[in-house]
């Protein structure tokens, strides 16, 4: 199996199903276009596991490299790479991807293979996103991924779709296109090279590491998203389709994440360490200020959403802690917070196609007639609020004791989250899903089917594993991250 | 004297001739046997060209009036096809409007000859008798219906303002012939390099001639015909004046520029810095505010030229030249790409135009993706390369102009074009928008897209910019010899 190029196929068959996709058109064959979605999906998700199983946990290096010249006037070359921080997001992006095609079965009814096409050349583009080892291709990817992404938004939304559709695309747009110029800047400086390993040894001043950074800055919190830029991704979220909302929490959120491990914290040491406390203070205020803005929020998917932005929070706080603990608790709740808002957006899609509301307020005692779905609802919830046995647990608690470790104070801000995270979940989950039921909509309601049971039951599996057993997670990990943080820690000044 | 250097001059020039005569004599309403001699000798010219571009002859003939070089013979060569290209697309609009016939082609084929003239001139003169040649035919072009008053306006604009500039032009020549002695430009180089001239009145004659240029290129604030002549004129004609001959406009730039006054960069440069941030920026924020189509992608164009600027004015740093030939060949690859995009574009608008509709108002486009989902996809493509999003051509285009500029030191310059670009996004992906998000309209909905050759072209044009994205290499290359054979 070695011999096969494992990553290209994983960008490459997820784009092709879904380019062919796009051409079976018309109601007729709807179905025919789910099964090739699905059967697609899950191609694409099966070349993925060989990945798993063949990857090296000791080296801390590229592994299942592929290199060829692709525009030689630039040097660019069409190469690729996973190490252990992006090793679990190429089967993470795959798997949600299955995910999607099987929450679309029945619910979307207008151009569904252009829904599902989209889907799959997103899953492709994304993992691309986390497999090149070439600034350029990562570049490529990074952005090519806003186009599928503002055509389901807009297409498939709520009301005021067209909105969200242009707020995400411009918002992440001009962030991306600053990071290009620091891109083409560091190409220049390196004599000539997109090669981001090559760039990890580049010297650089302070000015323009500063600089860099705030260009990087600008193409990855947007994305992330950071407090104050994030405000795009409420309205996204709220107008996006289920399926767009679980890819965007669950994977595209993780690009901007990625970019920082990847390129900010090597590239740029000195200036990481110096905006290091900027980047804590911002973190800390997405936890426990956004966790605040959750409490009060009366639209289900607006608090998920929210709750997204003081997650990925605790992400940004354990790169910029610079110790291995802090980094791995941060990649390890991307993975987890990638299971676990993907199945809130679910659980929420479900309520949405039986309803067509989200207001809490128009729901309450789920359970009495949903009983299978309210207790996998209910563990989502939990998870989400930090579960111990939960993976929503491993990740905190390994980003708080790297805090504590760095400095008492922080550490005791960032586990207010413990409190905050349970205390808006909770209340939700009290408020939808238990007490008498609300009204007469609610108990005319239908408990799941095996479809949406198995993709539930899919991402319950994941959460308690890693919740359970996270040293399979975490070994494959602890080269590659140890490795990244000596450049983080070696000085570029001269 | 050198006749072989100038056989595709010669051979347009007849053909030119033969089209007019032969319609005169063939009697069909649908001027088949016209319309098949001209793309069957566009065709064979695009042979005869591409030959000489791969014998990488380098000559100069009509006592050193024109010259034979790599630039030259590619540019052709992109000229011709964009010319075929527009000619097929137009078929249908032009026959529902009763413009279609061997006027038309003799009088496409002589704007042609301009371009070559242009293109291959070597002489002040030269070049300012191929811009009249093709402007000349581009004026009677933008007129030719006769009966409508917005393109009768349009064209009496056209005319007005494009005499203005090539005054502008005439005058700068003759300030640098009254300075160095010499309509040659290799000898007006040497001068300018070698004598000690007076610089004032060198200077002076760059002004009006960079004026002169940003006028026929469409910078601001020389811009003013170009909304109104878009919006005005037959949306074939605007394929006609918008697209090949932005190609010759770019290389009587370098000619006129590089060439003659290269020793003059850092002048023209800091005047090119001022066109660009201007074309830039308002090109990008006057789009915004545009309900037709056509003035939209106008206002675009402004924005696109502005970016070619970026690149041209990167070739010389702190007198030091060594960055010309990847400076301009940037410029030359975002030209080529501007236009193969600018083709499919208004070949879109051309393609769902219809006797009595023409497709131009952006509302006219509601829906699109439901009612022709192919048409709308390529359509998608060269707006997402218009906006500059990979994986589509213009990301490359505007990637190597950014590499350029940066090299030179100018970082807030890119800032400032990246900003902007964004800007200009959101009106690109605003007709994504109207294609996709919204619903047909009544009349939107009635149209049915035409079929055939001019089909199947279109949707390899859209094909051709993503290709072209994923495989930028080969066309960046191809640039870079050119210019760099040219330059030495």
């Amino acid at each position: 199996m070695q011999s096969l190029p494992l990553l290209s196929l994983s960008i490459w068959i997820p784009i092709a199903f879904g380019v062919v996709l796009l051409f079976v058109q018309g109601e007729h064959r709807a179905g025919a276009a789910r099964w090739l979605a699905l059967i697609g999906a899950l191609i694409s998700f099966l070349i993925t596991l060989p990945l798993i199983s063949g990857f090296d946990g000791a080296q801390a290096g590229m592994q299942f490299v592929e290199s060829v010249p692709w525009i030689r006037p630039f040097n660019i070359n069409y190469a690729l790479g996973i190490d252990g921080v992006s090793l679990w997001f190429v089967p993470l992006t795959a798997l949600m991807t299955v995910i999607v095609v099987i929450s679309a079965w029945e619910v979307i009814k207008d151009r569904a293979n252009l829904y599902l096409g989209a889907f799959l050349i997103l899953s492709g583009l994304m993992i691309g996103v986390f497999a090149a080892t070439d600034a350029l291709l990562f570049y490529v990817f990074f952005e090519a991924t806003l186009i599928p992404m503002y055509l389901i938004i807009g297409i498939w939304g709520g009301p005021r779709r067209v909105y969200a559709a242009f707020k995400f695309f411009l918002y992440t747009l001009l962030g991306s296109l600053l990071m290009l110029v620091a891109l083409i800047y560091l190409y220049l400086q390196s004599g000539g090279s997109f090669d981001i390993a090559n760039w990890y040894h580049v010297p650089l001043s302070m000015t323009a590491q500063v600089f860099i950074f705030i260009a990087f800055f600008f193409a990855f919190a947007v994305k992330i998203p950071m407090w104050p830029v994030h405000t795009w991704l409420p309205d996204a979220h709220v107008e996006a389709p289920t399926g767009g909302s679980v890819i965007l929490a669950a994977i595209m959120l993780k690009l901007g994440a990625y970019g920082f491990i990847r390129f900010s914290l090597p590239m740029l040491p000195d200036a990481s360490h110096a905006l290091a406390p900027v980047m804590i203070a911002l973190s800390l205020i997405a936890v426990i200020y956004i966790g605040f803005v959750a409490l009060v929020q009366a639209d289900m998917k607006k608090l998920v959403a929210y709750s997204s932005i003081a997650h990925m929070g605790f992400v940004t706080l354990g790169f910029f802690l610079f110790s291995d603990l802090g980094v791995q608790g941060g990649l390890v709740q991307m993975i987890s917070h990638g299971f676990i808002s993907g199945a809130m957006f679910l659980t929420i899609g479900v309520l949405y196609d039986r309803m067509h509301t989200r207001e809490i307020a128009d729901y309450g005692g789920v359970t009495n007639t949903m009983p299978k779905f309210a207790a996998l609802a209910v563990l989502f919830g939990m998870a989400n609020a930090g579960l111990p046995g939960t993976s929503g647990f491993v990740g905190e608690w390994m980003v708080i004791l790297a805090a504590v470790k760095f400095n008492f104070w922080i550490g005791l801000l960032a586990a207010t989250t413990l409190i905050l995270a349970a205390s808006y979940t909770l209340w939700m989950i009290k408020r939808v899903y238990f007490g008498p039921i609300g009204n007469a909509h609610v108990a005319a309601l239908k408990d799941i089917g095996a479809r949406e049971f198995f993709m539930l039951a899919v991402l319950v599996g994941a959460v308690l594993w890693m919740g359970v057993y996270p040293k399979f997670f975490t070994d494959p990990m602890q080269a590659s991250v140890q490795h990244l943080l000596q450049f983080a820690a070696s000085s570029k000044l001269q | 004297m050198n006749w072989i250097a100038i056989y595709p001059e010669i051979f347009l020039l007849v053909l030119a001739c033969v089209v007019m005569l032969v319609d005169l004599f063939v009697k069909d309403t649908q001027h088949r046997v016209s319309y098949w001699i001209t793309l069957v000798g566009l065709a064979a010219l695009g042979v005869l060209c591409g030959l000489y571009y791969a014998s990488g002859m380098q000559q100069l003939a009509m006592a050193r009036a024109l010259i034979v070089d790599p630039m030259a013979m590619l540019l052709k060569l992109f000229t011709v096809i964009a010319t075929a290209v527009t000619l097929v697309y137009s078929r249908r609009y032009a026959l529902d409007r009763g413009m279609w016939g061997g006027e038309l082609f003799s009088l496409v084929l002589l704007s042609l000859l301009g371009q070559f003239i242009m293109i291959s001139g070597n002489n002040l003169l030269t070049i300012y008798l191929g811009l009249e040649l093709l402007s000349l035919a581009l004026y009677a072009l933008v007129a030719l219906r006769r009966d409508h008053t917005q393109s009768t306006e349009a064209a009496m604009k056209y005319f007005v303002l494009g005499a203005l500039a090539s005054g502008f032009l005439l005058y700068g020549m003759s300030m640098l012939y009254g300075a160095t002695g010499s309509l040659d430009l290799v000898t007006i180089f040497r001068m300018i390099a070698v004598e000690p001239i007076n610089r004032a009145v060198l200077v002076l004659g760059v002004v009006f001639i960079v004026a002169g240029l940003a006028f026929k290129l469409g910078a601001v604030p020389f811009h003013m015909w170009i909304p109104d002549v878009y919006q005005g004129a037959p949306t074939a004609v605007v394929l006609m004046v918008g697209a090949a001959p932005k190609l010759a406009a770019f290389a009587m730039a370098i000619r006129l520029l590089v060439e003659g006054m290269f020793p003059l960069a850092m002048d023209w440069q800091g005047m090119l810095v001022v066109l660009a941030v201007l074309s830039i920026g308002l090109g990008n924020l006057a789009a915004i505010a545009q309900t037709n189509l056509k003035r939209m992608l106008a206002y675009s164009t402004i924005a696109q030229v502005g970016f070619v600027l970026l690149a041209l004015l990167s070739g010389m740093l702190n007198g030091n030249g060594l960055s010309a030939s990847t400076a301009y060949s940037g410029a030359m690859f975002y030209m080529v790409i501007y236009v193969l995009t600018t083709l499919g574009t208004f070949g879109v608008i051309l393609l769902l135009a219809r006797e009595g509709f023409e497709a131009e108002d952006i509302r006219d486009f509601a829906g699109l993706a439901k009612t022709d989902p192919w048409m709308a996809g390529v359509m998608t493509f060269l707006l997402f390369s218009l906006a500059g999003i990979p994986p589509f051509a213009g990301f490359y285009a505007k990637l190597e102009v950014l590499t350029i500029l940066l090299n030179t030191g100018r970082v807030w310059l890119v800032v400032y074009a990246v900003i902007l670009s964004v800007i200009g996004a959101f009106y690109y992906i605003r007709m994504v928008k109207v294609m996709y998000f919204d619903a047909p309209t009544a009349l939107s909905a009635s149209r049915a897209a035409g079929a055939g050759g001019a089909r199947a072209l279109l949707s390899l044009n859209g094909l051709a910019v993503l290709a072209l994205g994923l495989m930028p290499g080969g066309l960046m290359t191809l640039c870079y010899q050119a210019i760099a054979n040219t330059l030495h």
